[in-house]
């Protein structure tokens, strides 16, 4: 083999969970080392921003981007990284979607500031102060960045070649994604979705499923959930059937509804949408045979009432890319 | 005025960044470290249901998300009013245990330990986990690998997934396990001790064998005389998961234990324009600035502090450990317990200390008849309005505090995580390194290393840089004069 390709990792606004599904590959990591020269990953590597800005464009072959874009640094080092990279990789639900940080753009930062730094419950903060771009402190000036008003997905800022959902995405989903470079196969089209498989995680549920009758839902705490039927057909809130397959259906197994981490199942454009619509053609309409409109309309609300937060719950991850993606009011 | 700033994660990776001033004469008059994020969890989780507090809390950091996870669960105990049965409780701990396993092997080797294993004036290319492999032996290196290998296993089992674990319910935990599944555990903790204790003695014959290690150590940069928090149990002992708030002065007296429930009689958090953390302190000492002494109400939650604060440890090896750093240290005994260590440096030891009761209280757990248990949750009855959950992170005590409406919807929530109680403590540590390492305006490429082993000790987690392999953080130094002109420039990439 010649020289290595180079790849490269890059946090923008991040939990480091997605730094740390790299660290989970193991001994992989190893292999990582024979075959490609990790050139930009600020947990791993110290290379500095000048050395990528001194790069030629294009030099970087792949660089798998996680974090959301929240501030402006966040947004320089996406364009920075795309001119640098072959293949630039939304990596994790935050890139992807907007990921949980997302559910930010249900408020305004003064309503962040106002809750965070005044009305807190254990704050002191009698001048009412926040946190500022510039202060003058007795021995000169302290500068910060600014916050956006609106948490994006990578795509949002720059052009995206693929995908890899998941938050952060299982460990094995990476190795699979670098064994398959290696192999040198055939570049999925542009916009792919790469690691996973096309289905969604209620194919890779091991749970029993039945044709579904909904009656009732319920909250995770309400029950405990048989543990080998499917655990929407018990009236658990499971985003399974609208969301991307891939990490083999881990939280069913544990008997937790699955949440929705690995964002659109194929095909799909919107997560919320998808089970909202899902769940139009689950809940049992069997007793609304005959009944009048305003009994209908009645009984559906009386069921969906158990579902107390729609937003959070079908856009948990992805609120950044949902058709209304920030509170507008 | 000269003003040196020191942005350790650089500009790229903006997650943290000291800024340092000079007066006339070239010593350092003031230092700032600033954390120039807010994610903002704590307005955003408003809206959500209660029980999505493990799963949406847990992603504030993916390093500790066992921690964020299972004070998001204990606080849902609260806040619904259900007690979990003893088999949850433990099957609970368990997976805690195993977690403060992986997690303080994964600081004592690739990120705090390299500046003692191979050595603090070691050239910074080797100071990092190659380096620490290449002292001790590649051998150990997978060992190290494994330990946090079988542990992710066990997290993963318990928890659902190995990062961002789902288990956590009110009144319990969503999984049992069988008797197969124990078996592997148990054999996983008793692993788990055997490399304890072999790290305590490596720490032993490189770092207390070589007194340049030690003398560092004890050398009076890197001491300070704070408050120190952390739970115990109901005799004084270290205790990660549940227990009451201990509080000791400096001079190693009680000052206050209560209940976790009542943070907010002892805490206080302060705002200030230049930072987007507040700054928590002891309320009803009072805010006097950074400074050290009894009447400052900066304290400290870490490895040291759980130990400072606790009469003993609750297993017999740790115990053993426990006994011998405080006598080595030369702290004495006063009314039955040792007086606090104030030397910042020994949290590594102190680490290393709970690495091995972590693994000791692991194989109890995993060897207990009750843990196989099937039966490991109660359903609540309904909702209180108001729950709060505690327990100790790797970098410290961690609050989860939850307002709710009647259907258990978020209405408020106030989060102290590890990090943000010792803020304080960290810039205060980054002050005395640069005071004693910079003088008439020269900053010599020492520095670098001196400083950044001041807050590496605290394992910080807003710089999720120093949490990674290998752990080895760039630096940045730029000298500027008053109308900001760059005068010398040291990087350490
Ligand atoms: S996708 Fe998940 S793991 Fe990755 S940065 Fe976002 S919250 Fe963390
Ligand atoms: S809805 Fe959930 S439990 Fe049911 S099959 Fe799909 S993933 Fe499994
Ligand atoms: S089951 Fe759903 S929430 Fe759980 S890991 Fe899989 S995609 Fe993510």
């Amino acid at each position: 083999m010649g020289i290595k390709p180079k790849i490269a990792m890059y946090w923008a606004s991040s939990c480091g969970g997605c730094e740390i599904s790299l660290a989970n590959i193991h001994d992989k990591l190893l292999d990582v080392e024979a075959n490609f020269n990790l050139i930009f990953c600020p947990c791993l590597v110290d290379t500095k921003l000048h050395d990528i800005e001194q790069m030629s464009d294009k030099d970087i072959f792949i660089t798998f981007f996680n974090g959301a874009i929240r501030n402006s640094d966040n947004e320089e080092m996406a364009q920075l990284l795309r001119k640098k990279s072959r293949i630039l990789i939304a990596y994790g639900a935050c890139s992807k979607d907007g990921g949980i940080p997302s559910l930010s753009n249900l408020y305004s930062t003064e309503e962040h500031f106002k809750n965070i730094y005044m009305d807190n419950l254990t704050v002191d903060n009698p001048f009412r102060v926040t946190p500022k771009i510039y202060t003058n402190v007795e021995e000169g000036q302290l500068t910060l960045p600014a916050l956006y008003e609106t948490v994006r997905s990578l795509d949002q800022v720059v052009d995206v070649d693929y995908y890899m959902p998941g938050c952060p995405p299982e460990p094995e989903q990476l190795i699979n994604v670098l064994d398959f470079i290696l192999s040198g196969g055939a570049l999925p089209p542009k916009g792919s979705r790469i690691g996973v498989g096309k289905t969604t995680v209620c194919e890779e549920c091991k749970r029993i499923k039945h044709d579904k009758k909904i009656k009732k839902f319920c909250r995770t705490w309400e029950i405990i959930p048989d543990k080998k039927t499917c655990l929407l057909e018990q009236g658990l809130i499971c985003m399974g059937i609208a969301t991307s397959g891939g990490c083999g259906g881990l939280c069913p197994e544990v008997n937790m509804p699955c949440i929705g981490c690995y964002g659109a199942a194929e095909g799909v454009e919107d997560q919320g949408a998808k089970m909202i619509s899902a769940l139009g053609s689950i809940i049992d309409i069997e007793p609304l045979k005959g009944m009048s409109e305003d009994k209908i309309t009645e009984y559906i609300r009386n069921i969906l009432k158990d579902i107390p937060d729609c937003a959070g719950t079908f856009y948990k991850f992805g609120m950044a890319k949902a058709m209304v993606n920030r509170r507008v009011k | 005025m000269k003003k040196v700033t020191i942005d350790p994660i650089s500009r790229l990776e903006g997650h943290g960044k000291i800024e340092i001033f000079l007066d006339d004469d070239g010593n350092v008059e003031n230092a700032y470290l600033q954390i120039p994020e807010l994610r903002g969890f704590e307005q955003f989780v408003v809206g959500r249901p209660a029980e999505d507090m493990p799963v949406i809390t847990n992603r504030i950091c993916g390093v500790c998300p066992e921690a964020h996870h299972m004070a998001a669960t204990k606080a849902l105990d609260d806040l619904f009013q259900v007690v979990p049965n003893s088999a949850a409780k433990k099957l609970r701990e368990l997976f805690y245990s195993s977690f403060f396993v992986t997690d303080h092997t994964t600081h004592f080797y690739a990120l705090g330990g390299p500046d003692f294993i191979v050595g603090p004036d070691a050239p910074a290319g080797e100071r990092n986990i190659l380096g620490v492999i290449r002292k001790v032996g590649v051998d150990i290196g997978k060992q190290v690998i494994a330990c946090r290998q079988r542990n992710h296993e066990v997290i993963k089992l318990l928890g659902g997934r190995g990062i961002h674990p789902a288990a956590g319910l009110p009144g319990g935990w969503s999984k049992a396990i069988n008797e197969e599944e124990r078996q592997g555990i148990e054999k996983t903790a008793r692993a788990n001790i055997e490399f304890a204790l072999f790290t305590l003695k490596a720490f032993d014959e490189i770092v207390l064998k070589n007194s340049v290690y030690l003398d560092l150590i004890t050398s009076d940069t890197y001491r300070h005389e704070t408050y120190y928090m952390g739970l115990v149990d109901n005799s004084n002992r270290v205790n990660f998961y549940d227990g009451m708030l201990r509080i000791v002065a400096p001079n190693g007296q009680e000052y206050v234990k209560y209940h976790p429930c009542d943070y907010r009689q002892h805490i206080a958090e302060i705002v200030m324009t230049w930072t987007y953390l507040k700054f928590p302190y002891l309320k009803n000492i009072g805010w006097k600035g950074f400074v050290d002494g009894a009447s400052s109400g900066v304290y400290c939650a870490t490895p040291l502090s759980r130990l400072n604060v606790a009469d003993s440890m609750a297993t017999p090896l740790a115990q053993e450990h426990f006994e011998k750093m405080y006598e080595t240290l030369g702290s004495k005994k006063v009314n039955g317990r040792y007086l606090p260590i104030h030397f910042r440096l020994a949290t590594h030891w102190a680490r290393l200390i709970e690495l091995l009761y972590a693994a000791e209280r692991m194989l109890e757990l995993a060897t207990d008849e009750e843990i196989t248990c099937p039966d490991v949750r109660v359903i609540p009855s309904g909702v209180k309005g108001e729950g709060i959950g505690c327990v100790e992170a790797p970098r410290g005590t961690l609050t989860h505090h939850y307002l709710t409406d009647e259907r258990g919807i978020v209405a408020k929530a106030n989060l102290i995580v590890g990090t943000t109680n010792n803020y304080a403590p960290i810039a205060m540590s980054i002050k005395k390194a640069a005071q004693k390492f910079i003088h008439n305006g020269i900053v010599d490429e020492g520095l670098l290393n001196k400083v950044e082993m001041a807050f590496r000790l605290y394992d910080p987690c807003f710089s999720c840089a120093t949490h990674n392999l290998p752990g080895k953080m760039p630096l940045h130094i730029a000298l500027k004069n008053n109308s900001g002109q760059l005068l010398q420039e040291i990087r350490r990439d």
